[in-house]
């Protein structure tokens, strides 16, 4: 086994509150080392207080066990801190096929213009923030005026 | 304990004692997306003082031969004289104008500290401090908007807000009043003193007052005399607060889920 397949394998971890994307698409999973045997891997979250970060971590191990794979330290970096700019492309396009809007581009929170760009069911541009917190820290939650579903943005940060 | 321990622990439970107030809110919230807001917010927090709580432990760790301490030793373990947190974010939640004045004061100096400690000399603060503060700058934008919507509101919740002003207003002085561990902070490049926050903390803070049509209110104001929760010296609501978030770590020593 080497570093790539390591890697390719932790790529399929998934997100447990975003199924759809894994923590390559989010930008979370930050490097991985592999030598003698012995993996080391850097994870950040998201957010602070991002209740996901433990499951994630059980699931990296749980992942790789099924190779055989049990040496395993993973640690959790704060800087550079994580920006919404480090998902993927892909990941943004599973993301809105999912109904979540994906993020807009980085400091457009600074800039006050932090909102989707269409609404992720119908496209339309005619839509209105509810609250700018949703069902997790890492989204906001808005609704369409022409299609009147509510729907989830992945927040810039 | 040294003095840069203590400072480090006294961003931990600011962030701490603040979040478990909100998180009080959980469940009955004003409105479903606020209780969703009020609780995101809470876990900011409490994630913040986790990464303050970690580093502390390490570093008393490491400077102490055999000692083996924890986040949950200091959160959990630690009684009211030990606190550092401010008086302001201890206080009952009230009603909900004055948790969204709590929280935008304090989320107005938290912004403004963080925003500083970017340059900390201490890499661990500093890289707290560059992922908090993201989280602070939206508290910060959503504690604003409610004050500005309550303040120029209704009558009702106008006057509610000038009552939550007049709670909490002499509670504001102590946010920039010097502690030994911040002079030591300062002297060593891991910290600042918050004195320096002063006049820009009143300056936007007062700016949203105006567009709230709310009175601005005076940095002339004196710190209460008795009360200095930097130093352990807490109102009474302390102790009911730590009651509570503490009592199963005390009743089963160790318990975990």
């Amino acid at each position: 086994m080497n570093k790539e397949e390591i890697i390719s394998i932790l790529s399929e971890v998934k997100d447990p509150e975003i199924p759809v994307l894994t923590i390559a698409d989010l930008g979370i999973l930050r490097a991985v080392e592999y030598t003698d045997d012995f993996i080391q891997i850097q994870i950040t979250p998201t957010y602070s207080g991002c209740p996901a970060m433990e499951t994630i971590q059980e699931d990296i191990r749980a992942e790789l066990a099924k190779y055989g794979l049990k040496n395993v330290e993973i640690k959790q970096v704060l800087s550079p801190a994580w920006t919404s700019d480090w998902m993927s492309e892909s990941g943004k396009q599973k993301l809105e096929a999912y109904g979540i809007a994906a993020p807009a581009k980085h400091n457009c929170f600074l800039s006050g213009e932090d909102k989707p760009e269409s609404c992720p069911l119908c496209h339309s541009k005619n839509i209105e923030m509810i609250s700018r917190f949703g069902s997790t820290a890492c989204k906001a939650l808005y609704r369409c005026l022409d299609c009147r579903e509510p729907f989830d943005y992945f927040k810039c940060h | 304990m040294d003095l840069l321990s203590n400072y480090i622990i006294h961003q931990a439970d600011n962030a701490l004692i603040l979040g478990h107030r909100n998180s009080e809110w959980t469940g009955h919230g004003p409105i479903l997306e606020q209780d969703i807001a009020i609780s995101n917010i809470a876990l900011d927090l409490i994630g913040q003082a986790r990464n303050f709580y970690q580093l502390a432990a390490h570093r008393i760790n490491e400077m102490t031969p055999g000692e083996k301490i924890t986040e949950d030793d200091l959160a959990y373990l630690r009684d009211v004289n030990e606190y550092k947190n401010f008086i302001l974010v201890e206080q009952p939640n009230g009603d909900w104008a004055k948790t969204i004045l709590r929280q935008f004061y304090f989320s107005s100096y938290q912004f403004l500290l963080y925003r500083e400690l970017l340059k900390s000399q201490y890499p661990e603060i500093a890289a707290i401090c560059e992922k908090s503060i993201k989280e602070t700058r939206y508290h910060l934008k959503w504690s604003g908007e409610w004050v500005i919507r309550l303040g120029d509101g209704t009558e009702e919740s106008h006057a509610r807000m000038l009552d939550a002003q007049k709670d909490l207003d002499p509670s504001i002085a102590e946010l920039f009043l010097p502690a030994d561990f911040e002079f030591e902070a300062e002297a060593s490049g891991a910290g600042i003193l918050t004195e320096d926050l002063k006049i820009e903390w009143y300056q936007r803070v007062n700016k949203i007052f105006e567009t709230a049509t709310l009175p601005t209110v005076s940095s002339e104001k004196k710190a209460m005399q008795l009360l200095s929760g930097k130093k352990g010296v807490h109102s009474e609501h302390l102790g009911f607060l730590l009651a509570e978030m503490q009592f199963l770590q005390r009743a089963y020593p160790g318990n975990s889920w």
